[in-house]
């Protein structure tokens, strides 16, 4: 099961495009794969014969774990001891790049310490692990075993990326410095939380274990199987609300002189041939240039372990979208240096991408910071949970007309209140609050969200 | 700081050691009335007088002889060979003696002998003009070979190896003649030897030489601007001696290298660089290191197929990708600034 984006701990079979004994030429479309992102199609890496499908359609398999195996086609030697994973243990040991007539596809991550193989065990006949020599020093250095881990580098390499786990855990590890270089390369702390993987999605609900299975007549209850997005949303917003220390800070911004700016925008915009800007994309700017005034916002916690804190330089404003499957937040790169035209642009792209379901994890990775918008739902306001591993998240509700006291006179204008949900290990109040002042000086004089 | 061609930079350099020190003198073929095949010498036989600017027959071994006698008594000559291609036919003047006579005599006489010279591929020349032979130099002990790649170097580099006791392949490239570049008015001689880090980078070290320096260093700039990829530029500068200390500190930070040349693979340039990485860095490798090279075959005059022998920079990216995926950098492309969806 390759790894096909960031968060990804495993996937679900969709669709199988060959079927054992079928000819398969590398580039050809192998299998579709539904991650917690998107259904994404697998082409094959080399040339071969499909051998065995180890994992069916429907079946879910972690990072790393064989799902078919390719041969020469030959009939020669079995494959060696088809590694299907009878039981709920995965083979430790990465395919024998020697082996001429079995190329499993490649395996992906680590097996982490919740994959529970024997010290013991060399899987392979005592063959030689591959490892590259910096992971060899670390794990000398560290004193890590690596008969646990899968290699994800070519021919089942272990390379140092599947070791991060492992070193953010090791007792000496202080002295590894994470990677800052880039922003798709932070750790979550999520995504490496030791989270058991969930049992295979049973073809037959009703005998799901579990909860679902204690259905009882008396709530006429039965089981349905979660997508695989739906069990990714689960799982990485109880781990946000578990281990980020939410605080939430409130504002109410004037938005009379932003409604009207946009009113005075669109009547250029519209006879001109040009796309409408939506009270969202202003928002996105607004966001974006408050980040750069406080750049203490747009950061990461680097894990208890790390002694890091993870400051982006480039501001990456994700923005949640109710898709059919579920919600999702593609990223606009750069936010801060894009009009707002193009910004609208780009998101209306990235939405319609996500109702069909066919982002691409670069387009939903990379993010510092996210904008939840009820305000179509007319919401008044509400508070969102932090998408890690960024540190805030703003709560946008609905833009409305409502009495306010202008002078000494009550008048009515347009209101907007907003909540940004922040988290306290690596922003304080103080700052929450100041973010939120330019953020509302930015709403109530909009001309500076354009110019 | 002046900004000027490599080629001026080369002209200036030659005209202001020939001003400084009257025992620096030029020699080689069609360097004094046509001034030079690549111009570098333009205006030189008028100011200096034949005493010092020197036409020879095309005689490539007799120049390079005399030039060797006129260093071992005292003078310092400059010579010129039109190609790099032609030097083969000096090989045993430049190898037997020039390399080898204060070695072999006890010291009696050093050999301020500099051989200047461009290689490079890509103008159309055929087989036997076109290549990239500075290995043969590079390989023999007593020899240096320097290769800047910038008009800065260019005068650094040359004014090293005008003063430099030793005989000298200074080598140039026709491809970076008219590419420009700041240089600094001082008299400021390069230390041969050096190599230099001419962008810092975190992701993975990305080495070249002459030609191929140039080619990295703007690579990693558009790969910077399309991927947001921290990758580090070595530029050798120097072939012989290797700055082995500077490619392995820089691989130990990065982790990863890919190595450009323009010679072909098997037994190039690249080959020692690897080893050398391999050697001096090899706990904190966590990819193989590649090698970008030419092809292996005699370069084509048909202008697509030398196009397509000679590396180019999809080659350069498709290795560095390569290399970032074998560490675990996966992920596709992210969408380019300017907001194109795959």
């Amino acid at each position: 099961m390759p790894r096909l984006s960031d968060t990804m701990e495993e996937g679900a079979i969709n669709t199988w495009h060959k079927h054992p004994g079928d000819t398969v030429a590398a580039g050809e479309v192998l299998v579709e794969i539904e991650t917690d992102k998107a259904v994404m199609e697998y082409e094959a890496y080399q040339d071969g014969v499909l051998a065995e499908i180890l994992v069916q359609e429907g079946e879910n398999a972690d990072i790393g774990a064989p799902i078919a195996l390719l041969d020469d086609g030959s009939g020669g030697p079995a494959a060696p001891a088809s590694p299907r994973a009878e039981s709920t243990e995965r083979t430790a040991a990465p395919p024998e790049p020697s082996a001429p007539a079995a190329a499993q596809i490649p395996a992906a991550t680590v097996a982490g310490p919740s994959a529970p193989v024997p010290a013991a065990e060399t899987v392979n006949g005592g063959s030689r692990q591959l490892a590259s020599p910096l992971v060899r020093k670390l794990a000398r250095e560290n004193h890590l075993d690596l008969s646990h881990v899968t290699g994800s580098g070519p021919g089942g390499r272990i390379i140092r990326a599947d070791i991060n786990g492992l070193l953010a855990t090791a007792p000496s590890a202080a002295a590894q410095s994470p990677s800052v270089s880039s922003v798709s390369s932070v750790p979550s702390v999520y995504s490496s939380a030791s989270v058991p993987a969930a049992p295979a999605v049973a073809a037959v609900p009703a005998v799901t274990p579990g909860a679902a299975a204690e259905a009882d007549e008396t709530r006429g209850t039965r089981g349905v199987p979660m997508s695989q997005v739906r069990r990714v949303i689960a799982r990485r917003l109880a781990a946000s609300a578990r281990e980020i220390p939410h605080f939430y800070v409130t504002a109410v911004a004037d938005a009379q002189d932003l409604m009207d700016l946009r009113v005075a925008l669109n009547d250029q915009l519209t006879p001109a041939g040009r796309a409408k800007v939506s009270v969202n994309d202003l928002l996105i700017r607004a966001c974006a240039l408050a980040l750069r005034e406080h750049p203490d916002v747009n950061v990461s916690y680097g894990g208890d372990s790390s002694g890091v804190l993870l400051v982006h330089d480039r501001i990456n404003v994700g923005v949640a979208v109710a898709a059919e499957s579920g919600l999702i937040v593609p990223v606009i790169r750069d936010a801060d240096t894009k009009t707002v035209s193009q910004l609208g642009a780009e998101a209306r792209k990235l939405v319609s991408l996500a109702a069909e379901r066919k982002l691409t994890p670069a387009q939903t990775s990379g993010g510092t910071f996210t904008i939840s918008n009820l305000g179509m739902y007319g919401v008044e306001h509400f508070t969102a949970l932090i998408n890690p591993p960024e540190s805030a998240i703003l709560a946008v509700g609905a833009t409305t007309r409502e009495p306010a006291v202008v002078g000494d006179t009550l008048a009515p204008r347009y209101r907007l209140r907003y909540t940004l949900s922040v988290d306290h290990r690596v922003i304080d109040g103080a700052l929450a609050a100041k973010f939120l002042k330019t953020l509302t000086s930015l709403i109530e004089h909009p001309w500076m969200i354009v110019a | 700081m002046t900004i000027m061609t490599y080629r001026q930079a080369l002209h200036d350099t030659l005209r202001a050691e020939m001003l400084r020190d009257e025992r620096v003198f030029l020699m080689g073929e069609e360097i004094g009335v046509f001034e030079g095949s690549y111009k570098i010498t333009a205006g030189l036989l008028k100011e200096f007088g034949d005493k010092r600017v020197r036409d020879t027959p095309i005689a490539e071994e007799g120049f390079a002889g005399a030039a060797i006698g006129a260093a071992m008594l005292g003078l310092r000559p400059v010579i010129e060979m039109m190609t790099i291609n032609f030097s083969m036919l000096a090989l045993d003047q430049i190898i037997n003696h020039a390399a080898k006579i204060y070695g072999m005599f006890g010291g009696q006489a050093r050999v301020p002998l500099v051989i200047r010279t461009p290689g490079g591929g890509g103008q159309q020349l055929g087989a036997t003009h076109s290549q990239n032979i500075e290995l043969f130099y590079a390989f023999v002990p007593g020899m240096k070979v320097v290769a800047p790649s910038t008009p800065a170097d260019a005068k650094a580099l040359l004014l090293a190896a005008i003063r430099d006791d030793d005989p000298v392949l200074f080598l140039e490239n026709l491809g970076l003649y008219n590419t420009k570049g700041d240089v600094p008015d001082a008299d400021a001689p390069a230390e041969i030897g050096r190599a230099s880090v001419t962008r810092p980078g975190n992701d993975l070290t990305l080495i070249g030489y002459s030609r191929m320096a140039h080619v990295a260093s703007e690579v990693a700039a558009s790969l910077a601007a399309s991927d947001g990829l921290d990758i580090e530029v070595v530029d050798l500068r120097s072939l012989r001696p290797l700055d082995r200390a500077t490619l392995v500190e820089s691989v130990k930070k990065t982790h990863a290298a890919v190595v450009l040349e323009d010679d072909w693979l098997t037994y190039g340039i690249g080959a020692e660089v690897a080893a050398s990485i391999s050697d001096g860095a090899f706990d904190y490798l966590d990819a193989p290191v590649r090698r970008v090279a030419m092809a292996e075959v005699p370069m084509p005059y048909a202008k697509p197929l030398e196009t397509a022998a000679l590396p180019s920079r999809d080659d350069v990216i498709g290795a560095i990708r390569q290399t970032l995926a074998a560490v675990g950098r996966r992920a596709p492309r992210p969408a380019a600034a300017n907001g194109v969806a795959q």
